[in-house]
């Protein structure tokens, strides 16, 4: 039973990593109307990045954010200024297909630079203490992630609500024409939102690089979290993000329970059942 | 009533089929020319060219931009090895059972994803992908995760290497001459109308009565059976199926859509065109390793940016030829 209770526990924690994965998708998404299908394969650029970081400097790995975060945002403002800005308006296909061509980009260009090999950073003790609450255990670290996760989603809500360009963010996601129109930069603005978006993924990546390994293919089946966290969760709330990526966090530890050869299965079929139940995701149509 | 009808076909047609036609001999008579490494070559040209003209048909008629076809190349190939190798159907049957399970399987598929929309039912696609190849690792009797081999007795029934090839090469032109067909016929069809309709607007398709639900599902059963078909003479050809290859989105997915968008999207000689130029330049990069995916990626975003209607887009708009007359024109 407390193995079970453990598990739940765990599933909640790295929920509300999984939550940070989606929040960049959405907000994204959100603002632009585009699916970043290379949305994935940034993140683990960013982790290559930490790892890359941490190993030349010979740094704490959690030092690593210092070069990792602002190289994101470049990153990701010079994507949507240089290559996406083109495909937004346009109907779906064309920045489906340029960030498709981009994830195989970044792909194999990791693949070239860092191999196939399996990578982790590594954040010290904090990874294997533990606090004891009976007979469960819960890790500092999974406790310290899931902190993390739930104040930057609060922070993004804060920028979002109480900030300038928060308003200036909703007001071209709500109507980019009249945004225009009231002074709004909209190419600038999206890039911004790409920036914020890359920003969340940097921190993400880092945190995910220390719980488990990670290699230069390991962007897809982060995509596929990310997305069946927003999905889950409904479109345009970020709390909703937030239950989203417990849902499927929860899901994939009780699959993984049963049987370890089931947790991603797990979380798929989760997905699969909340959009046959719940089409708009949890939160929506109620 | 003003007395007029529709034509389709231009004069230099006939010159055109008759290319067809000679090229067709030339192809059938492949094994009697080429050694067994073109057939392979060949065979496997002729699966990817199938692939492509039914995602260009997905993508880039229907709208339906699914990144999960590859669920169904894995799912062929799997049904035929189960079917030829296991159970002991003869091989052309199996064949055609792996294309029908495919194609079935599509169904309740399309059903569960079609209630995503655009690009949401693309990463939608994938997961149900991910889930077949989940499934598949999960079992004992296909082999888990190791996959299986085609049992040696089987394969020698169907003739040694050399005869293997030029069979599997014949199933495989048969195969592709379907699809072609297929989307040809289809495209010509009032159904093609609607199809053509929904591409340029699905609002004002749907406005104008054109069912564009039943015609994405048509779309995607038929395209996913071709799928399947593919998988199955493919694997066939290998001898050897694994989860990871049968259900691999960078061979059945990322390079079949960089085939569609560089040779011409929603264009049915677009297909036709990006496989002869991917083939070519798989071949010239052949020894750089993953970097034929990074140069192939960075051509497809260049096209899809500077010239979205794709190499024969450019062609058609100099020239206004088409290799299959698919334009309507109204003549008193």
């Amino acid at each position: 039973m407390s193995e079970l209770v453990n598990t739940i526990i765990q599933g909640i924690l790295i929920g509300g990593l999984y939550a940070l994965f989606a929040a960049g998708l959405s907000l994204v998404f959100g603002v632009m109307r585009v699916v970043n299908l290379a949305h994935g394969d940034l993140i683990v650029t960013g982790s290559f990045l930490a790892f890359t970081a941490t190993s030349i400097l010979g740094i704490h790995a959690a030092l690593s954010v210092v070069f990792v975060l602002p190289f994101m945002a470049l990153l990701g403002y010079s994507i949507q200024r240089a290559i996406l800005n083109r495909t937004v308006g346009t109907n779906v296909l064309p920045p489906l297909l340029v960030t498709f061509g981009i994830a195989i980009i970044l792909q194999n260009g990791l693949l070239q630079i860092f191999t196939a090999d399996d990578r982790k950073l590594d954040f010290g003790n904090i990874e294997i203490a533990s606090m004891q609450i009976g007979n469960i255990s819960i890790g500092w670290y999974s406790i310290l992630v899931f902190v993390c996760a739930i104040a930057i989603i609060a922070g993004l809500q804060f920028i979002s609500y109480k900030t300038r360009i928060g308003r200036v963010l909703r007001a071209t996601a709500d109507d980019p024409e009249v945004a225009q129109v009231m002074g709004v930069n909209t190419r600038h603005t999206f890039s911004v939102a790409m920036a914020i978006a890359m920003v969340v993924c940097g921190i993400s990546a880092v945190l995910f690089a220390a719980w488990t390994s990670f290699t230069p293919l390991s962007g897809p089946s982060r995509l596929l979290i990310a997305f069946e966290v927003v999905v889950i969760g409904g479109l345009g709330s970020i709390w909703g993000t937030l239950i989203g990526g417990l849902t499927l966090g929860v899901a994939q530890a009780f699959g993984g329970y049963l049987n370890p050869a089931w947790q991603m299965l797990a979380g798929h079929i989760a997905f699969i059942i909340i959009l046959v139940l719940r089409p708009a995701g949890i939160f929506k149509g109620q | 009533m003003p007395n007029y009808k529709i034509e389709r076909n231009e004069k230099y047609h006939t010159g055109v089929l008759i290319g067809f036609g000679v090229l067709l001999v030339f192809l059938v008579l492949l094994p009697f020319w080429g050694d067994k490494s073109t057939m392979r070559l060949a065979t496997e040209m002729a699966g990817y060219l199938a692939l492509a003209v039914m995602w260009n048909l997905l993508a880039g008629y229907a709208g339906v931009m699914s990144i999960g076809q590859q669920a169904f190349v894995g799912v062929g190939g799997y049904a035929v090895f189960t079917l030829a190798g296991l159970w002991g159907v003869p091989l052309i049957p199996s064949i055609l059972l792996a294309g029908l399970v495919a194609g079935l399987l599509a169904i309740p598929v399309g059903l569960i994803l079609f209630r995503l929309n655009g690009a949401y039912f693309a990463i939608g696609s994938w997961v149900m992908a991910e889930i077949f190849l989940l499934l598949t690792a999960q079992s004992d009797y296909l082999g888990a995760g190791s996959g299986m081999s085609f049992p040696t007795a089987v394969a020698k029934s169907f003739g040694n290497s050399t005869e293997r090839a030029a069979l599997f090469w014949w199933i495989a032109l048969a195969i592709v001459i379907a699809a072609l067909l297929i989307a040809y016929l289809w495209l010509r069809s009032s159904r093609g109308l609607a199809l053509t309709a929904m591409r340029d607007d699905e609002v004002a398709a749907s406005g104008l009565g054109v069912n564009v639900m039943r015609n994405k599902l048509q779309v995607f059963l038929v395209a996913s059976a071709v799928a399947g078909l593919v998988g199955a003479i493919l694997f066939l050809g290998k001898l050897r199926i694994s989860p990871t290859s049968a259900y691999d989105v960078n061979e059945w997915t990322a390079n079949i859509i960089f085939i569609v968008v560089i040779g011409g999207l929603g264009r049915l000689e677009g297909a036709v065109v990006g496989t002869i130029i991917f083939f070519l330049l798989r071949g010239f990069l052949a020894d750089f390793g993953s970097y034929y995916l990074i140069i192939l990626g960075l051509i497809a975003i260049l096209t899809m940016l500077k010239m979205p209607q794709g190499v024969w887009g450019l062609i058609y708009d100099k020239t206004q030829i088409e290799l299959f007359p698919l334009k309507r024109k109204i003549v008193n």
